[in-house]
């Protein structure tokens, strides 16, 4: 851990954007436990290319990210493998949490509380030396988050997997911009009702 | 004709390896009907004043607590509207995770053929198909999101392991949409990602259009969970001040 070149909080609720170049290793660690990180990856060089949740569970053949998986992008090419897992199952098909999809989901009325597309779209209108615009914002990972698929096809959020200091670790295969939203999520079971810090480390290779 | 449908006014078939696009207003119903049995429609869905605005499956799946897709679920958009309603089903599941087939697939799998060579027989797939329509719209890779395939099922098990299940659709089998929105839709037929068939699976998918009963109290679809009644309260907003007799 002295070794790492970079090491940040990311506040409940926040972004966090930076590079990850090929060959590094980033760490995303769930400090207090029960957290969300909602996660997305571009190629730096061309943000159309970007983490493909379809690419990645077809090339797999499984629904789960763990220890093993290698993320795909909508090019079908390698972007990032999974070293290390302390956690054991991440999600990658429920999404993101939106003031829009709250309404749904919730109440009409809880349209204005804070959510992870909203974190995402101040990230992209305060970085746009990243040129990432709103279509490329898409279908992401949720790291920490575990959300069962049934045999008869329903789809659960469950608490559980996640515990204080668990983290997960992945090593760019190609230069990446990463991006996440710490999930400020107040009406999921999944953050304990209480969104708490993430951590991110980065080491060189 | 089911109560939920009042006319049916245009038939078409996309052949395999098709892909077609067209601009439905709300009220609108299509009917897809697998034609020669373990077909697959490619489906993704656009709002045509905002193309910004998209199908999202993960909000789909979320909203509904769904794996899988069937009559009464409604396809979402990322801004909580809802799309189009599954108002017929035959078959009890598609699947909206898996995207498309791409080249270096059905080359792998099916052998390349091309159009010099095979003319319509060749061997599209359905990740080029979507870039050729979406084109036509001024949208690129950047704008393409994970789709809906209907007319199959893919299960998990335990441990995350997803299969296709071979045969699923049969000769004849159809499932209809109703639109709720005015939607910009583009399909193709071709072969599904996991399809594990001997030879390319040239299975061509026949579709209606006709104009839908206005939606009703009593719908099954608005009705099938609390999460659909507020999507279509969404929609209601959204076409504030708008006459339509289909809402
Ligand atoms: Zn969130």
């Amino acid at each position: 851990m002295d070794t790492a070149i970079f090491n940040e909080a990311i506040m409940a609720g926040d972004y966090f954007i930076h590079p990850v170049m090929a060959g590094q290793t980033v760490r995303i660690v769930d400090i207090e436990g029960n957290e969300a990180a909602d996660t997305l990856f571009f190629s730096l060089d061309d943000p159309s290319e970007r983490y493909s949740a379809m690419d990645t569970v077809r090339e797999q053949g499984n629904v789960y990210l763990s220890t093993g998986s290698q993320l795909r992008s909508n090019l079908n090419r390698p972007m990032l493998d999974i070293v290390a897992d302390t956690c054991g199952r991440h999600d990658t098909l429920g999404g993101a949490c939106a003031g829009e999809s709250n309404t749904v989901r919730y109440d009409l009325e809880k349209r204005c509380m804070h959510s992870c597309r909203d974190s995402w779209m101040l990230a992209i209108a305060e970085h746009p030396e990243f040129g990432l615009h709103k279509r490329d914002i898409g279908h992401n990972i949720n790291f920490f988050m575990n959300v069962p698929i049934t045999p008869d096809g329903g789809l659960s959020f469950q608490d559980g997997l996640s515990g204080p200091g668990k983290y997960v670790e992945l090593t760019a295969l190609m230069d990446v911009v990463l991006l996440i939203s710490n999930c400020p999520q107040l009406n999921n079971p999944c953050s304990g009702f209480n969104p708490t810090p993430l951590g991110v480390l980065i080491w060189d290779a | 004709m089911s109560d939920l449908i009042r006319s049916i006014d245009y038939q078409t078939e996309i052949a395999p390896g098709g892909h077609w696009s067209l601009r439905l207003r709300r009220g609108t119903v299509m009917r897809l009907t697998d034609i020669t049995g373990d077909a697959n429609l490619g489906l993704l869905m656009f709002n045509p004043d905002n193309l910004l605005e998209r199908y999202n499956a993960p909000d789909t799946l979320k909203c509904q607590h769904t794996f899988k897709l069937t009559r009464g679920n409604c396809l979402y958009s990322d801004m909580g509207r809802v799309f189009a309603s599954i108002i017929e089903d035959d078959l009890g599941w598609h699947e909206s995770v898996c995207g498309n087939s791409h080249a270096e697939l059905v080359n792998e799998r099916w052998g390349a053929r091309d159009f010099q060579n095979d003319r319509n027989a060749w061997h599209q797939n359905g990740h080029d198909a979507f870039l050729v329509e979406m084109a036509k719209y001024g949208m690129d890779l950047a704008d393409l999101p994970a789709n809906v395939n209907f007319f199959n099922k893919v299960v998990v098990d335990d441990h995350g392991r997803m299969s296709r299940v071979a045969g699923h659709s049969q000769a004849g089998n159809s499932v209809t949409l109703r639109f709720e929105m005015d939607t910009l839709v583009l399909l193709h037929a071709c072969p599904h990602p996991l399809d594990t068939a001997s030879s390319y699976p040239a299975r061509p998918v026949k579709v209606e259009l006709g104009t839908a009963e206005p939606v009703r109290d009593d719908d099954y679809c608005r009705n099938f969970c609390d999460e659909n009644q507020r999507g279509f309260r969404n929609n209601a907003l959204y076409y504030l001040g708008q006459f339509s007799e289909a809402v």
